[in-house]
């Protein structure tokens, strides 16, 4: 076991609306949800001298940021490239560098703006490198990636349309009690069967909601975590796995993800097991995400997921809530950052009319196909 | 003020142009290791089995099974709009157990592919002197 990341807690949490269209720069919406999160945790942004993010190229980095809100001294930054995979890795950062004394006070962020939309390509596309013998054949986003997955899962497992849309079900209905959720009318699996197809076998609702917005987090040590407004939510431990590079279609077994190395290791590092986990912030940039790394943290065994979600297990009441705040597939797509977001309100027992009663640990996954990582956070240390 | 919509362009380099220059006459050709006899695809600078940087290439066999697929409904590049619904796919070879690539599947209904379907290769002009390696149901 490996707990020295406990040491390390978030304090603060801040993020803007979620909107189809904003009209907002990315700049904006992370300087309003960097000076949100300060604001939930009583500091000012002369307390900060950290600032990390993924995925920037092409939105705003963190000196951009620290300098929007007035850090004047920005001892630690680090700007991680990725996506979804690499949230965890984001997360873990900032704490590390407060435990390494290299930052006291980091904030973690992650923006979308209009300009970013994974679901779709435009222009010429010169597909250079992997592109080459991706792209000619029509393979360019996430749904096919992922879709393949699902068929494959399918194929082995007898996993159905019906299983994939009893996640998408269970999870809309946790949205329909959440204000902030862009998606709020509850479906039926009948609605889920007639939506239309994006990528056979994904439907429309097997995909995320692709929003502009942008949550911040604020992490600094345990130790100064108690003089603050909000009770500390520990980090607990994490772990990542990214390997197969390149493209998704190269994982040797298309019916699990990451979380096939990630679970084992994240399990190991905190003594603590699925039965431990109070809510389940699953990565849903697909219905199917869920389902595999569903599987791969051992809450069920392989071709289960569906019944499990039907029985009610995954809801208020049941084994593990998750999703409650509906996920990237209801709430929004904010690339992960706002699985944080809501793990954190859960674990400080602010989640309102969506509160899972007495939630003490939430896993937080990030990622899909061959890249992703996890972590646990708590009410105590272990 | 309308833009002409391009095929996606493929940039061959040192690596990958054995892989286009076979597909024009016809041939599967994948990165073969000199030194161990590995396949590797798309090609990398370095041997994974044996980190040999001596790389060659060689034709394969062509036949595969259809280890995944999907079918794109949506244009999600507006080249495809008119070739909706077509199949993308996941083929492993034969050669070598995991040798994949990605592919679509060709002179068959869509929706009546399967997992698991006997494949082999055939090559579909594409643009500018390319032709993409695509796989058909394999003869009996």
């Amino acid at each position: 076991m490996n707990r020295m990341l406990q040491n390390a807690a978030v304090v603060g949490i801040g993020r803007t609306k979620y909107v189809r269209k904003s009209g907002r720069t990315t700049l904006a919406m992370a300087a309003e949800a960097a000076r949100d999160a300060l604001a939930d945790c009583g500091l000012t942004p002369a307390d900060v001298d950290g600032f990390t993010c993924f995925g920037t190229s092409g939105s705003a980095t963190p000196s951009q940021v620290a300098h929007a809100i007035g850090v004047e001294d920005l001892g630690w930054s680090l700007s991680v490239s990725g996506g979804g995979n690499i949230v965890t890795s984001t997360v873990t950062g900032a704490a590390t560098a407060v435990l390494s004394g290299q930052a006291d006070v980091v904030i973690a962020y992650r923006v979308l703006g209009s300009d970013t939309r994974y679901g779709r390509a435009f222009g010429t596309i010169h597909a250079e490198g992997e592109g080459q013998f991706a792209a000619p054949h029509g393979y360019m986003v996430p749904p096919q990636w992922f879709s393949m997955y699902a068929r494959r899962h399918q194929h082995e497992y007898g996993s159905t349309s019906e299983d994939l849309g009893a996640i998408a079900v269970q999870q809309r209905l946790h949205a329909s009690a959440n204000p902030h959720a862009i998606g709020r009318d509850p479906i039926t699996i009948d609605d889920y069967m007639a939506s239309r197809w994006i990528c056979d076998p994904f439907r429309l609702f097997d995909c995320t909601y692709e929003v502009d917005g942008a949550v911040a987090i604020v992490i600094t040590s345990a130790e100064r975590a108690k003089d603050m407004p909000h009770a500390p939510v520990y980090v607990l431990g994490a772990a990542d796995a990214n390997r197969f590079g390149g493209s998704p279609y190269q994982w040797d077994d298309m019916t699990t993800m990451f979380s096939r190395d990630t679970a084992p290791k994240l399990w190991a590092r905190t003594g603590l097991g699925p039965a431990d986990i109070d809510v389940a912030c699953m990565y849903d940039c697909f219905t199917f995400t869920v389902m595999a790394t569903f599987e791969d943290f051992g809450f069920c065994d392989k071709g289960e997921v569906g019944d499990y979600f039907r029985a009610g297990r995954a809801t208020y009441g049941g084994d593990v809530v998750v999703n409650p705040h509906g996920g990237l597939l209801s709430e929004g797509y904010i690339h992960g950052m706002n699985h944080h977001y809501e793990a954190v309100l859960q674990l400080r027992g602010d989640a309102e009319n969506r509160q899972v009663q007495g939630a003490q640990t939430a896993l937080v996954t990030s990622g899909a196909g061959p890249f992703g990582g996890a972590l646990i956070y708590g009410t105590s240390q272990l | 003020m309308t833009t002409e919509i391009q095929a996606p362009v493929p940039i061959p380099n040192a690596l990958t142009e054995a892989f286009w220059q076979g597909a024009a006459e016809g041939q599967l050709v994948m990165q073969r290791c000199n030194a161990c006899g590995h396949l590797q695809h798309p090609p990398e600078p370095i041997c994974s089995a044996c980190l040999s940087f001596d790389l060659g290439s060689a034709a394969v066999s062509g036949k595969g099974t259809v280890y995944t697929y999907c079918i794109p409904t949506q244009a999600f590049h507006p080249w495809f709009a008119d070739k909706l619904p077509f199949v993308l796919a996941v083929v492993e070879l034969d050669d070598q157990p995991g040798l994949k690539m990605i592919t679509n599947i060709v002179d068959i209904d869509p929706e009546a592919v399967k997992v698991g379907d006997r494949v082999e290769v055939t090559f579909q002009p594409f643009s500018e002197g390319f032709f993409l390696p695509v796989f058909r149901p394999a003869a009996q």
